[in-house]
């Protein structure tokens, strides 16, 4: 029984990074309908960002906010500069976009930090949580981050003109524009948050994964994982995913015989497969119609 | 079904269309391009016919993506995967069963043929991003499942398999490389006649009804399912095939070798070539293999940044890829042929 609950908990933990991914992930989709392949070298690179800023001698929590406004605003660059000439460009047009961003991304990263694992520290510590066996610090402090960002977001679309300029804009933009909504800067804006939310999971995931480029390939593929699960067009839906796919995987790992760390992966690509099959909006997705 | 809760999207086609003819280059044009493809390795060193070699390859991979992506409109982010499948099958028949390298091909490309037929049964249901996820997804667990310990015996797990290359036939007097660049030229001529014919035929009239307008095509009698697999399956197939060929010009196959980046290469191989235009294949297959030779060059891990710039040109200036740039070269033969 300790086993069970202790992989549920690590579950959890790891669920807030796939949720804060799939977050960040859905946002993204909400505003321009495109799935963002480049999502986790985005965030490996703020990450990278954080450690250059640390190395150079400024505390955790100052080169944690320096590295949000940086990814902000560079997500905001990156919309205004290469995706939004190709708004009304076909989809195939926009997943080579992405895909080019990744290479751009990850090679660039290489250049710069070069591709050894590096150690990123953690602000909570890896002792065990409040004296119990069943979980550490870091493992709690990533489920708090997730919660209170959870809260936060929910607060800003529920309650501020901003917020629900935005999810005006999503839903409906030509009305939107019609009321006086400047469209085109709410998807900006969407990418900037988006690119802010990724970098926060990837500053809680690197101590877990370690530094390097390729830290987030796996992530992302979970971060998709949960945010299918939860529905491509629901926020709530993707964090719910989030936690829900962190279980499943620790779980499955434990306890199916034969899958342990080399199966992870393919895992994540049997429930994407199986959710767009058998329920493709997710769970707390709206069913999109086609209208011909 | 209640109105209110649904999102009602207008969907703009995934691909913009091809016309029938605009898929081929002109005859004269077809016969210079083969008697260069036919002399070029009489002049060259032995490295430059294996690079030659790979071209070909890659450009069979990159044909098979435009069949699935310019003919049916589906895309995939996952030939690595079938690739792979195609590599596999090739060289475990050859090393463990002791087959004729050139008997494996078509058992390779037969596999691959069912296996992406399965996978386009779920993949139906999908259209534009989930579909690219799904692949997408397909194409990062392959090389786990080629390392599970289970196959181990067969695949050779994180080693991988040698594979012995074979000699040319009936006392021919040439090298091994040049020997496999002519084989893999017939082959390579081989299945774009084949897929040129199989655009035009009926078949290829109803893959690309499905890509203008799937609801129109079955409006019109096209059975929509059957279409869509098949067309995932001869993609499928035909990447098996050039997976196989592959992994006999490489002499080596092991599952790093076929990550996410060979499915990104190939895709931007298609894009670069120009979507629907088959003989944009092999200047795309030319992009994905010399541009990051080129990049290491200058620079090492320099290759996927440059990779990234160049693709981000050629969507913002010639979003139709080699196809538009020979479009225009015509145009400026013709002028000057007028003059």
């Amino acid at each position: 029984m300790e086993l069970f609950t202790n992989q549920v908990l690590a579950g959890i933990a790891t669920g807030a990074i796939y949720a804060c991914m799939a977050l960040a992930v859905v946002m993204i989709f909400q505003a321009i309908d495109h799935l963002n392949f480049a999502q986790g070298e985005m965030a490996m690179f703020s990450t990278f960002i954080s450690w250059q800023l640390m190395q150079w001698g400024i505390p955790y929590w100052w080169a944690f906010l320096a590295t949000l406004i940086i990814s902000f605003v560079g997500g905001i660059v990156i919309e205004r500069l290469l995706f939004k000439p190709l708004a009304k460009a076909p989809i195939l047009t926009n997943v080579a976009g992405f895909i080019a961003l990744f290479a751009i991304v990850n090679s660039c990263a290489g250049l710069i930090w070069d591709f050894t694992i590096k150690q990123y520290p953690t602000p909570f510590g890896s002792s065990p949580f409040l004296g119990s066996q069943l979980i550490s610090t870091h493992q709690a402090g990533m489920i708090g981050v997730t919660l209170g960002l959870l809260i936060a977001l929910y607060f800003f679309f529920q309650f501020t003109r901003i917020g629900l300029a935005m999810r005006a804009a999503a839903s409906l933009p030509e009305s939107a524009r019609l009321v006086g909504i400047n469209t085109s800067w709410m998807i900006a804006l969407g990418w900037g948050m988006a690119s802010a939310i990724g970098a926060i999971a990837g500053i809680l995931i690197a101590p877990v994964v370690f530094l390097e480029p390729n830290m987030m390939g796996g992530v992302l593929i979970y971060g998709f994982a949960a945010a299918v699960l939860g529905g491509l067009t629901s926020p709530l839906g993707a964090v719910l995913g989030g936690f829900l796919v962190g279980v499943f995987e620790n779980l499955a790992g434990t306890y199916i015989p034969g899958v342990g760390n080399e199966l992870k992966l393919p895992i994540a690509l049997a429930l994407i497969i199986t959710v767009l099959v058998v329920k493709p909006a997710g769970l707390l997705g709206r069913p999109i119609v086609k209208r011909v | 079904m209640s109105a209110a809760a649904e999102d009602v999207v207008t969907e703009a086609p995934a691909v913009e269309a091809v016309p029938k003819r605009a898929m081929t280059l002109g005859l004269g044009t077809s016969l210079v391009v083969l008697g260069a493809l036919i002399l070029a390795p009489l002049f060259v060193k032995n490295f430059i016919i294996f690079q030659m070699t790979m071209l070909l390859i890659y450009g069979l991979a990159v044909l098979a993506l435009n069949i699935l992506t310019g003919g049916s409109g589906q895309f995939s982010l996952g030939q690595s995967a079938f690739y792979a499948v195609g590599a596999y099958t090739s060289a475990i028949l050859m090393e463990h069963v002791g087959m004729n390298y050139a008997l494996t091909l078509p058992i390779a490309g037969i596999i691959c043929f069912a296996f992406g037929f399965v996978f386009g049964q779920p993949a139906l249901r999908l259209s534009g991003v989930y579909l690219a996820l799904a692949t997408f997804a397909l194409a990062v667990a392959m090389p786990q499942l080629l390392k599970l310990g289970f196959f181990e015996h067969w695949t050779g797990g994180v080693q991988g398999l040698v594979v012995t290359k074979p000699d040319a036939p009936f006392g021919l007097p040439m090298g091994q490389d040049m020997w496999l660049y002519y084989f893999t030229l017939v082959i390579t001529i081989g299945i774009y006649i084949a897929s040129v014919n199989l655009l035009r035929s009926r078949s290829g009239r109803a893959f690309m009804a499905i890509r203008d307008n799937e609801i129109a095509a079955s409006a019109m009698g096209v059975d929509v399912a059957l279409y869509k697999t098949l067309a995932f399956g001869v993609s499928a197939g035909i990447t098996g095939v050039a997976g196989g060929l592959g992994a006999i010009a490489v002499q080596f196959v092991a599952p790093d070798g076929y990550t996410i980046t060979l499915a990104i290469s190939l895709f931007l191989g298609m894009v670069v070539g120009g979507v629907g235009w088959l003989p944009g294949s092999i200047v795309g297959s030319a992009f994905i293999i010399f541009v990051p030779n080129m990049a290491e060059h200058i620079s090492k891990g320099l290759s996927g940044a440059v990779f990234g710039v160049l693709l981000f040109l050629v969507i913002f200036l010639v979003p139709h890829g080699a196809r538009q740039v020979a479009i225009v070269a015509q145009q400026l033969i013709g002028k000057l042929k007028k003059n």
